[in-house]
This record gives C-alpha cells, structure tokens and sequence, in this order.
C-alpha cells in the first residue's frame, strides 16, 4: 500500500530538491551544476545561511505542527467521510473506504487523518521554501471560494476551463522564462465531465509534485499526495480551503521569522 | 533526425547534513532529449516582452531627449508638445518613405511598446497577477469580482429578509444605456476575447441587474453601460413666419438626383408659381412636370390658395419638378394640422428619393446591361 511508503519518507532523502521550475530560453533544458565552472567564492556566505534557512524545517518530523490544525471530529462534522454511491466507486479508491452504508460510500477517516497530515505538512515545506503554488478546482460551486483562498494566501488559483498547453506549452503561451508551479493543489480532482483533470497528467509529465483530494469516483493515481475525502460538500471544502491557507500562512510567516532571526544574527555576528 | 542525446542531471546542492544519514546525496537522473527539441523555437513564443524598469527607463529617456531636442531647435523645452517634436524630427531626418510607419519617429515609449507586452512576474520569477496561470487573467478577475458582487447583493438580500424589511423594488430606467461592446471590453481589458466569454460576462451582469436589490452596485454596473444618444422621434415642423406685408410664409428645401430647389410658400395666394425668377408655364413647358408640382397641393385640396416662389439649379427638367415638389411639401407642412403631414408622409411626399443613377461596370456595356453574348 502506499501509506506506510510515503509514512516513511522522512527517512529517507526526497529524491528531488526544489529549484526553481524555470524553462530558460537558450540553455539546454536542465543544467548539469557539476560541470560548469564553479561559482565564485564570493557568495559563500550567504549560501551557508541559506542552507541553513532550508535545513531549519527539516530538524523535526512535524515542524509546521500541522497535527494541531484539525481532528477527526473536524473531518466528521464537515462530512469529508461521505463518498458518493457504490455504482460510482473507482476500483483504485477500494483501499481508501471504510465501508459502504445503504449503497453509499464511507471514507476511512483514519487514513484521511494521516494523508492530510502528509499533504499538509508537504505544502507547508514548499510555502517555506517560496515555491509557487497553484489550487485547481473544476468545481462551479466552489469556484470563487478556491480563487478567495488563494488570494489570501498569496498564491495562485486556476478555476476555469484548463488550456491544452498550460504547463507543457507554457514558454510559448506565456512567453520565455516563465517559472512553472512548484506544487498544484486539487481541491476537486475531476472536471465538469467526470473525467481526471488533464492538469493530473501534465503536472506528472513536467516532474511537478501534487496533492489532491479524491473523491471515490476519482483516481488517485498518478497524484503524489491524495487525500481521499468528500469533495462535493461545501462544509468540507470550506474546511481544505481553511485548512491550506492557515498552513501556507503559517509556513511563509516561519519563513519570514527565520529569516529575520538570522539577519540579526548576522549583524549581531558582524558587530 | 539527430542522434538521440541522453542528458544526465546531476541535482547536487544543498541538501542538508541535518537530515538523518546524510552525505551529501548526488541523484542522477536520465532525461533524454534531442537538438531539435533543445533548439529555442525563435517565432513561436510570440513578440518580445518588456519590464517594467525598461519601460520606466525608455520613459526617462524620452523626456530627456525631448529637451536636448527642443534647444536643437531653439524652441522652450517646457512647452514643447508631441506635434513639435514630429515636425522637429521630419525636418532633421528628411524621408521619402511612403510608409509613414517606417520614417523616423520620436514618440513617448507607451505607445511604441504596447501595454500588453509587459512582463507579468517578479525578478524570483513569482507572477503578479494570483490569476496569471490561467492565461487570460484580466477576464477571469473581472468575471471573479463581479461574482463577488453577485454574492454581496445576496447576502444583503438575505439580511434583509433576515430582518423582515420588504426590498424596495426600484427599477433603473435602461432606455438610454447599452452594454459595452466586446471590442470596448477588449480594450479596456487588454486582452483578446472570445465572442463566447463576453456573452457570459453580459449574462452575469444582467444577472446581478434583475436582482431585486441590484441598485448596490450600480457604480460597479455603470463601469460597464455607455450611454446612447437618445435619437429624436419627431421631426421639428418650423412655425410659420411673417413677412412685411403680414402675409404668413414658410420654406423648404429638397433635392432629387442632382438637383437641389428651396421653395417658399407664401399663405393667402392665387396659386402663382415663379420658378429662378421665371414663370412656371415657362419653366416646364411639359406637363408632367407641372403636375409634379401641383400634388403636394392637390392632395392638401389648397390648390388656388397659395402662391410659391422657388430656386433650383443642377439636374434636368425631371429631377428639378421632383426637388421642388419635396421643397414645397417641407413648406406645406407649417400651414397643416399634424395629422395631414402624417397623410402626407404615407403618401410619400416628404420622402426625399434616393434613387441616383448607377454607375457603368467594367465588363459590362452599362450598369446592368452586358455585352451580347456569343456562342462562339
């Protein structure tokens, strides 16, 4: 099963680290550090400090404290164990359900407690290391509560109809140099006609890493953090959104207060 | 076409000696691309983009070489305006290009480098705009702000029953308003549109008009209306004058084919027609062309009663009766009751005619007629 692999991944380096997603013009199409001529000593310091802002989260397994941000309660009262009928069930959501009452799916909440936990707790790394982050919905109903969300938090929203080269494309629609999202966010992880979002396959061809919320018509495949949960109910998606933003907040106000932390260590140092 | 060329990453970097077990992990990775993909695909990515600061600085520039441009000239530089420096600059680098866009111009940097081509994110490569990923950002921020509109005026509406005040239902006069046209929401937007998204961008602003409590947000509605000059319904019949002997008269003009004639119709007359100074019977020996005259006054049965005195000039004998007809209907309808200029109009006498002679075709011997046609 997937849980106990990804329950384990603080043991292990994540394979990749975050740069910036840029698709630079000229230059080939990723660049092998190794072999250009090194940097001038110059930067040095700064470096070190900056290696240190970035190795600061990783210290403690739960260093955003995102256990505290909700219960099982929470998650029960905003009704996020609601699946939908049993005729509608995706055979890859079987291990995700808990059970199935008068031909209607229940959510295993105790899974959903400890993927949240994982998906949360992922976002909150990326927000803290300034990596750009995108909500997509296709939902209608919950459209501008995903876009609101999104503006709070100081990140990006896409709730419309997905262009076919968006993120394939994107030098040539948006123009040269243009940084790709570091993290996209599904609240709803189907579009308005009951089949995967494209963006699913794009983000997994472009090496972006993503979290969804998967209903049980959905399929968690290809999405690298899915949180199996209700995403029809407009108490639980008010809660994801809540939940999201108070992480993003959250990750980027550490941020800044470690970044403030170490200018004055700096000049405290210089002095 | 080009051998295939395996790349090898090599994703080194800070990973920390705080993470458990850590050496510094070096990960390779395979990625296999070719030189044509690598290759920047120069005409695709659309017209260059500009920053901010270069504008800015294309902005300093400009001021600053309108200065040096007007002492050149020995002209005031405070007072020196955009028609100056073109003519400055047309009689410093003299050109016989036909093109006007290809002569030499000196013009401020806003309009040489459009609006649109400015680039949308920061120098940490993060972008302005929380919507920039959608592709068309200022439509879809509109859309979502109006939508924010629509949830306000329900959630007033919902106090308000809440509170059980009856909604006061005022109903904004729309006779004089119309909604932005899409080219006009296109500017103002600065982005293309499909004709699809402005139909629903009208959908959802006549949605949050026919809300009961709509009036809200009128200002943000007005934002999109323009007015439309009202066209005036009733033509405006002039009052009759007098002249010194006290006799009332009135004057009209009209034209048909190229012939322009202003009449005026003297009231308590006999009947007598002087046409540039002539006698009718003089004027137009032909008949026709006197009965032509006659019909206003025929149909208002006012045959012997007044006298008229006209001017006309241009087209031949037909063309002028018919502008001297219409000239002498404009006039009739001072002395007549409302309800007999509406008699007179659907009989068709202050229709101006707008038939003119049509001009001869190349390929043809005139305007319909062709040459004959031979089998061989």
């Amino acid at each position: 099963m997937a849980l106990p692999r990804l329950l384990r991944a603080g043991e292990r380096l994540p394979p990749a680290r975050l740069t910036p997603r840029s698709v630079p013009a000229a230059a080939p199409r990723l660049c092998s550090s190794s072999a250009a001529p090194a940097p001038a000593p110059a930067p040095a310091q700064p470096r070190a400090a900056e290696e240190e802002l970035l190795a600061e989260p990783l210290a403690r397994p739960d260093f955003f404290s995102v256990k505290e941000l909700f219960s099982l309660k929470d998650l029960f009262d905003a009704r996020v164990h609601l699946g939908h009928k049993k005729g509608c069930r995706h055979r890859f959501m079987e291990p995700y359900i808990f059970g199935c009452r008068l031909d209607q799916d229940i959510i295993d909440l105790d899974q959903t407690m400890e993927h949240l936990q994982l998906a949360l707790n992922f976002t909150a790394h990326i927000a803290y290391r300034k990596g750009i982050i995108l909500f997509v919905s296709r939902k209608r109903q919950f459209c501008h509560l995903v876009e609101s969300t999104a503006r709070g938090c100081g990140e990006y929203a896409h709730t419309r109809y997905w262009q076919g080269g968006l993120l394939t494309n994107a030098h040539i629609q948006f123009g040269a140099g243009v940084r790709l999202p570091d993290l996209i966010i599904f609240l709803s992880s189907l579009n308005n006609v009951f089949e995967p979002h494209v963006a699913i396959r794009d983000a997994a061809k472009m090496n972006i890493p993503t979290v969804g919320v998967v209903d049980t018509n959905c399929n968690p495949c290809l999405i690298t953090y899915p949180i199996p949960g209700n995403d029809d109910s407009p108490s639980a998606m008010e809660l994801y959104c809540k939940l999201f933003r108070m992480t993003i907040i959250r990750a980027k106000d550490k941020r800044r207060h470690s970044e403030a932390v170490h200018e004055l260590r700096r000049k405290a140092g210089g002095n | 076409m080009a051998a295939t060329v395996g790349r090898v990453l090599r994703l080194g970097g800070p990973w920390s000696a705080a993470a458990p077990g850590g050496p510094r992990a070096q990960v390779l990775r395979l990625i296999y691309t070719t030189k044509a993909v690598q290759r920047k695909n120069v005409g695709a990515s659309g017209p260059e983009k500009y920053t901010e600061e270069f504008i800015k600085k294309q902005i300093e520039e400009f001021n600053l070489g309108k200065r040096h441009l007007a002492n050149m000239m020995g002209e005031d530089p405070e007072t020196f305006t955009q028609e100056d420096i073109d003519r400055a600059i047309a009689y410093l680098f003299p050109s016989g290009l036909f093109d006007k866009r290809a002569r030499p111009m000196m013009k401020h940097p806003t309009e040489i480098f459009p609006e649109q081509r400015k680039i949308q994110w920061g120098e940490d490569g993060r972008p302005f705009h929380f919507l920039f990923y959608t592709g068309k950002q200022a439509y879809y921020s509109l859309m979502h702000d109006t939508y924010e509109k629509l949830l306000n005026v329900q959630k007033y509406e919902d106090e308000l029953t809440a509170q059980e005040i009856p909604s006061q239902k005022e109903k904004k006069n729309l006779a004089g308003s119309r909604w932005l046209t899409k080219i006009e929401l296109e500017e103002m937007l600065l982005e293309k549109l499909s004709d699809n998204d402005y139909s629903r961008f009208i959908q959802l602003l006549q949605k949050l008009m026919t809300l009961p409590c709509g009036n809200i947000e009128e200002k943000y509605i007005q934002k999109f209306t323009r007015e439309v000059p009202v066209q005036l319904q009733k033509v405006v019949i002039e009052p009759l004058k007098y002249d010194e002997r006290g006799v009332a008269f009135s004057t009209g003009e009209g034209a048909r084919k190229t012939a322009r004639a202003t009449a005026v119709v003297y009231d308590n007359g006999s009947g007598k027609v002087t046409v540039n100074g002539r006698d009718v019977l003089h004027y137009f020996p032909v008949l026709q062309d006197r009965e032509q005259l006659l019909f206003p006054f025929q149909f208002l049965d006012r045959v012997g009663k007044h006298d008229m005195v006209c001017t006309v000039s241009g087209g031949g004998r037909s063309a002028q009766a018919g502008a001297i007809r219409l000239a002498s209907a404009k006039a009739l309808r001072s002395f007549v009751t409302e309800k007999e200029v509406e008699f007179m109009r659907q009989a068709g006498l202050l229709t101006y005619d707008p038939r003119v002679k049509e001009r001869k075709k190349p390929g043809q011997e005139g305007a319909r007629r062709k040459f004959t046609w031979k089998k061989r």
